[in-house]
């Protein structure tokens, strides 16, 4: 019995290293310019996508639920931090309030998702997809209609505050927050949404609360991918942020597979690398990369990981009560 | 007033295509639960099919009488698109017919991005335009301009949407189809070959896709991107009319058509979707099941 308590233990100390070791390398190869930008770029899109996906997995996945719009959320968080650091902060403190600056952009989504989830939630099924498609088309509708940030033509003049080492920190600040917002008790209660709403209101979830507080960390998740964005591209327009941006991230979830932190991050690694190696493709790569997804879907309709998790990410104790249970 | 009268032509001319359009998603919704996101692309391919179909036609100076071209390229495209959406079903969601729900969903979105880079591959971005199959006459009644496109467009629509309300409401296949819609577990034990229905369903409701997309080609633009935004707006028109019910549908289109004109004609073009989708908001949270849908029985703890 003893023994079994420390192998998890020592598990967490290697996991932690190797993350540090990680991180060290995200800082310095980029400094030593073994990473060119372009590989430089690659890597930070992946950890913007992997944000994305596992935020939106979180409601379509865990919760079972079907939102269509997180690029409106990617939006509003893309805009306002964008404004912030153009407008409001001076230009020489960008480095140091860069991290605020995304937690700002990240609430505002929150705040928006906190807008769509209280009307939505009242009726269940497919009014959701349709509240926040419609959401979606508004925020583009009405980003397109402001002149003051640009109107269609966009915004820019950001300067490129977004690095490897800063998007590797935001991958693993969300992977923490959601896995261990999973493994809560308030997660226990997301789980049992997407299994039985009526049993879990039996059991005393408050359904309506935890769905609405799931919404918003997932919004408030994408509000900062969509900042890292906005100062990686330097330029953001409206029409990055339209139904097909949604569509993206909803295929990587559905290919990294529902309900598993482990698939979201294979999911959107995948897709995004083998969309950038399609390249060559020229326009056939759009017919290639959705027609794999088709394939995937027929033969694995679960996607890659659903439902499952790797190891590391799975808590000790749980891993312990599987491992008496199965014994 | 005459620009009022104008404009509720035009409003009835394009809402006539939301609404064929908007059919098929309720369709396919009303009797498998599944929102079918690839439909919007199907109406693009119905409309190159039409394209390449009048092309032909004419090109070969068969000297047929307008007509008789004009009903040749609706058959080409209503046979063409409703193989597709067959085909469709068969390969790539009746695998999933057990596997959750959201699978088929997905599919249908990647389905839907396939259909629509691959006529941007093959047949390229530029905006086309159907020849002229129907010769175009511009009456003048009283300052307002009506021209044989438009009396083409709101009759055949008429027509057809008449013929399917008659399909689904006095045949057997349709009675199948509402029976499915109704309860898919029991439908089969009472010896109905709910594949088949389905199947017919599908081609139904992407060939009334098609006579819409041939009718948009004659009077507009065709372009590969267009599924998207014409699929988008046609689904808009399923929920605001109740997905799921036939007639719904047909009321959504016309609505939906009627909020873009006059938009268009009181505001900047730029607010026509936001004014839409406001509605579109402000309509669900009063009646969550669109205008003519059911009440949903909710399961209340």
């Amino acid at each position: 019995m003893k023994r079994r308590h420390t192998v998890p233990l020592q598990r967490g100390w290697l996991v932690a290293l190797l993350l540090v070791l990680i991180l060290f390398l995200s800082i310095l190869l980029p400094q030593l310019g073994i990473l060119n930008l372009y590989l430089q770029q690659v890597i930070m899109y992946v950890g913007i996508n992997i944000i994305l996906t596992i935020s939106l997995n979180l409601v379509n996945g865990y919760m079972g639920e079907f939102s269509v719009g997180h690029a409106g959320f990617m939006a509003i968080g893309a805009y306002v931090s964008s404004l912030l650091t153009v407008l409001v902060f001076p230009r020489s403190l960008g480095p140091f309030i860069f991290p605020l600056v995304l937690v700002l952009g990240g609430l505002a989504a929150a705040l928006a998702g906190l807008m769509v989830a209280l009307p939505s939630f009242k009726t269940r099924g497919d009014y959701l997809a349709i509240v926040t498609l419609a959401f979606n088309m508004i925020i583009k509708s009405v980003l397109e209609n402001i002149d003051a940030i640009g109107g269609p033509r966009g915004f820019m003049g950001m300067s490129k505050l977004t690095n490897v080492a800063w998007v590797y920190i935001w991958v693993l600040l969300t992977v923490f927050a959601i896995r261990n917002f999973v493994f809560s008790s308030y997660g226990r209660g997301i789980l049992s949404i997407r299994e039985d709403e009526v049993a879990a209101e039996l059991v005393s979830v408050n359904t309506r609360q935890a769905k609405i507080l799931a919404f918003v960390i997932s919004s408030f998740f994408a509000g900062v991918a969509g900042g890292l964005f906005a100062h990686v591209l330097q330029f953001i327009n409206p029409r990055s942020f339209t139904i097909l941006k949604s569509t993206d991230v909803l295929v990587m979830v559905y290919l990294g597979g529902i309900g598993s932190i482990t698939g979201s991050i294979l999911g959107a690694s995948i897709y995004t690398v083998l969309l950038e190696l399609l390249r060559p493709l020229g326009v056939w790569r759009w017919v290639v990369g959705p027609l794999m997804l088709v394939i995937l879907m027929v033969t694995r309709p679960r996607g890659i990981f659903g439902l499952r998790e790797a190891r590391w990410l799975i808590p000790a104790e749980e891993v312990q009560a599987d491992a008496t249970a199965t014994s | 007033m005459q620009f009022i009268i104008q404009q509720t032509l035009n409003a009835l001319q394009l809402g006539s295509v939301y609404a064929l359009i908007a059919l098929g998603y309720t369709m396919v919704y009303g009797i498998l639960r599944m929102i079918n996101f690839a439909h919007g692309d199907i109406f693009m391919v119905s409309t190159y099919l039409g394209f390449f179909g009048a092309s032909f036609l004419l090109g070969h100076a068969l000297h047929l009488p307008g007509a008789v071209t004009f009903v040749l390229t609706l058959l080409v495209a209503m046979l063409g698109t409703s193989l597709l959406a067959v085909f469709i079903e068969r390969v790539a969601y009746k695998p999933l017919r057990q596997a959750p729900r959201i699978s088929a969903v997905i599919t249908a979105l990647g389905i839907g991005l396939v259909l629509e880079n691959f006529t941007l591959a093959t047949i390229g971005p530029e905006p086309r335009i159907l020849p002229q199959v129907i010769p175009v006459i511009n009456f003048n009644l009283g300052g307002v301009a009506v021209s044989t496109i438009q009396v083409v467009i709101l009759a055949v629509s008429a027509a057809v949407m008449s013929i399917l309300d008659t399909i689904v409401r006095k045949t057997m296949t349709g009675m199948a189809m509402r029976a499915i819609s109704f309860d898919k577990s029991v439908v089969p034990l009472m010896g109905v070959p709910t594949d088949r229905i389905i199947s017919i369903t599908f081609a139904l409701g992407s060939s009334i896709a098609a006579v819409g997309g041939t009718l948009y080609g004659i009077a507009y633009m065709i372009d590969p991107y267009m599924g998207i935004r014409i699929g988008w707006w046609a689904f808009i028109s399923a929920v605001v009319g109740g997905i799921g019910n036939i007639r719904g549908a047909m009321v959504g289109g016309y609505i939906l058509g009627f909020v873009e004109i006059f938009v268009a004609a009181f505001l900047p073009s730029t607010y026509r979707d936001f004014v839409v989708f406001a509605l579109l908001l402000v309509l669900l949270v009063f009646k969550p099941t669109g205008i003519m849908g059911m009440p949903v029985v909710q399961q209340k703890v």
